[in-house]
């Protein structure tokens, strides 16, 4: 499966990381060996195999709808890198109007 | 060229638990900002969630009332994007196994009782909440309301009409008010609706492009920021222009709509399996215990209302909207089985009080008994109508016993005879225009008599009584 520097950079994209020209070549290269790897798979008759979501052989797990003790505010906010009182802070990304 | 307008609604509900949706953090409204989170909705490295199973539970009751067919296996998913409401980076909600699909709503339109096709319900998580500040460069965010469990009610886009949506919004939320699953208030946000809107040349069966449509925080808001949509998309498409597939919010001031910005990108959300919780199977015979425990569903009571209180079907509509006024209603024809009387006051001065006060039936002090008392005072002729109009306030206030109030008021009526004449007597020698004007046959100056001894008696006497006094003393004498 072909990947071009373009898919590179659109997965980076979604992921909001940046890539210098050189390493969009690179990984693009990379991420085809990676796939054509994986497309081996292909030769394997799954017709009769149900979609795996989960390895492990465990169901319903569930919790009763009990309140526990949340964080102090102190704990919460510990690694936030920008607050205002008892809120996170972040820079403004939607304009409206 | 006609047009048809096509309408989808995305509801979404936050179900009423007394902790979060995969967390033990509360779900209460209108806390210290970040009070009510946890490594787990904060989305900490290394933390897990666990799937509550109330809300589990609520989520299957509400899809089992909109009808719908109820999977045996369902998973999570998460949905990815960046925004910093939502602290994992993702929202674990559900894709392609939700644990509902196919159902539907049954609303009342013009020409009767209309189905909406109920696409999915599915069960997800609510993001945090951000505040915008006045500076412009910064937003707060608060995660309490992170994680507390939300419900996505897809719609077919089986509406033809604002109207149309309208009535579906109301109907749902009566539903998930009777199955009492959510408060559904619109004003803590616990009830939101995005819609999707499109037209096509009528009696095609494409669909035109499709235009969805947020930040609408009423019905009203969304019946009418569907109307500028089928009056906008209707004037591109009679210009032969084309309608822009887009997102747009709705101005709540200005009565318009405005393309969303900084979206430009399509949406990739790169759904994959939460692989932190396992599958979750639905035996039938936790379906059948739930399904067992649904009350009856208002469309339902309103048909009942009808066949068997005889109430006309707007009536009927009105006072089962609401499972506590229609709660109300029933508990008062116990004791007073007069179900017209009671739907007209119900639906009359006391719905006209409740909304003067901002108020619910279940927070007057006046108890279904106590109306039914008031309502048989009137009946037995012990209080005019206007009396009635008068105590009402009071009881529904005060929550006063109506007898002993009445007693107490001295508001009992007048059905005295010789007391009246008396009245009647003095309100024609102090009239004798009126008394003139009467005689020369117009009706009229009657009313203004009886208004007369009304204000003497200060809305005591008996009206019938008046005037059949009046009439004999005034048809039989010269005077």
């Amino acid at each position: 499966m072909p990947i071009s520097t373009e898919d590179i950079r659109y997965v980076a994209f979604l992921a909001r990381i940046t890539f210098a020209p050189e390493e969009l070549k690179r990984f693009a290269t990379q991420l085809e060996t990676i796939l054509e790897y994986i497309e081996q798979l292909e030769e394997l008759d799954v017709s009769d195999v149900r979609p795996t979501t989960h390895v492990l052989p465990v169901k319903n797990v569930l919790r009763k709808d009990e309140k526990r003790e949340s964080l102090s505010s102190e704990a919460v906010m510990k690694n936030a890198p920008s607050k205002q009182n008892a809120f996170f802070k972040v820079p403004r990304i939607i304009q409206d109007k | 060229m006609d047009f048809e307008t096509v309408i989808g609604l995305e509801v979404h509900v936050q179900l009423s638990t007394a902790s979060k949706v995969f967390c033990g953090c509360g779900t209460l409204f209108g806390e210290a900002a970040n009070t009510q989170t946890c490594p787990v909705c904060l989305g900490l490295p290394g933390s897990l969630p666990v799937l509550n199973k109330e809300a589990f539970r609520k989520a299957i009751k509400a899809a089992l009332a909109l009808n719908c067919e109820i999977a045996e296996i369902t998973k999570f998913d998460r949905k990815h994007y960046f925004y910093p409401d939502l602290p994992k980076n993702f929202q674990i909600s559900q894709f392609d196994m939700p644990f509902s699909r196919d159902g539907q709503l049954e609303i009342i339109i013009e020409e009767g009782i209309k189905r909406i096709g109920i696409t999915r319900v599915h069960l997800e998580e609510d993001a945090g909440k951000l505040m915008h500040m006045a500076d412009g460069d910064n937003s707060l965010v608060d995660f309490n309301r992170a994680g507390t469990p939300l419900l996505e009610i897809v719609s077919e886009p089986d509406m033809s009409s604002p109207e149309e949506a309208y009535a579906y919004l109301t109907e749902l939320k009566a539903v998930m008010e009777y199955i009492e699953v959510s408060d559904c208030d619109m004003e803590k946000g616990s009830l939101r609706c995005d819609a999707n809107i499109s037209l096509r040349p009528r009696g095609t069966a494409g669909l035109g492009a499709k235009v969805e449509i947020k930040n609408m925080n009423s019905f009203k808001a969304v019946r009418a920021a569907l109307q500028y949509e089928v009056n906008r998309q209707h004037d591109l498409l009679a210009d032969g222009k084309t309608v822009v597939q887009e997102t747009r919010l709705w101005d709540a001031d200005g009565l318009y709509t405005t393309p969303m910005r900084g979206k430009e990108e399509s949406h990739d959300y790169r759904y994959f399996p939460e692989p932190d919780l396992p599958l979750f199977e639905i035996s039938r015979q936790m379906v059948a215990d739930i399904r067992s425990g649904l009350p009856e569903m208002p469309a339902r009571r309103r048909e009942r209302f009808v066949s068997e209180y005889r109430l006309s079907e707007y009536d009927a509509g009105v006072l089962t909207q609401d499972k506590a006024l229609a709660d109300y209603f029933e508990e008062v024809l116990v004791d007073y089985n007069n179900p017209k009387m009671v739907a007209n006051w119900l639906m009359g001065d006391i719905l006209a009080y409740l909304s003067a006060t901002n108020m619910t039936i279940t927070e007057v002090k006046m108890t279904p008994q106590s109306l039914a008392k008031a309502l048989k005072l009137q009946e037995d002729g012990v209080i005019s109508g206007k009396i009635q109009k008068q105590i009402l306030p009071v009881l529904l206030k005060e929550g006063k016993d109506p007898e002993a109030y009445v007693k107490e008021a001295g508001l009992a009526q007048i059905s005295d005879e010789d007391e009246l004449s008396r009245i009647v007597e003095r309100v024609i020698a102090a009239n004798p225009a009126s008394v003139q004007s009467y005689r020369e046959g117009k009706e009229k100056a009657l009313g203004f008599l009886v208004g007369g001894v009304m204000k003497e008696t200060r809305g005591k006497a008996n009206p019938q009584l008046v005037n059949q006094l009046l009439k004999e003393r005034l048809d039989t004498s010269n005077t």
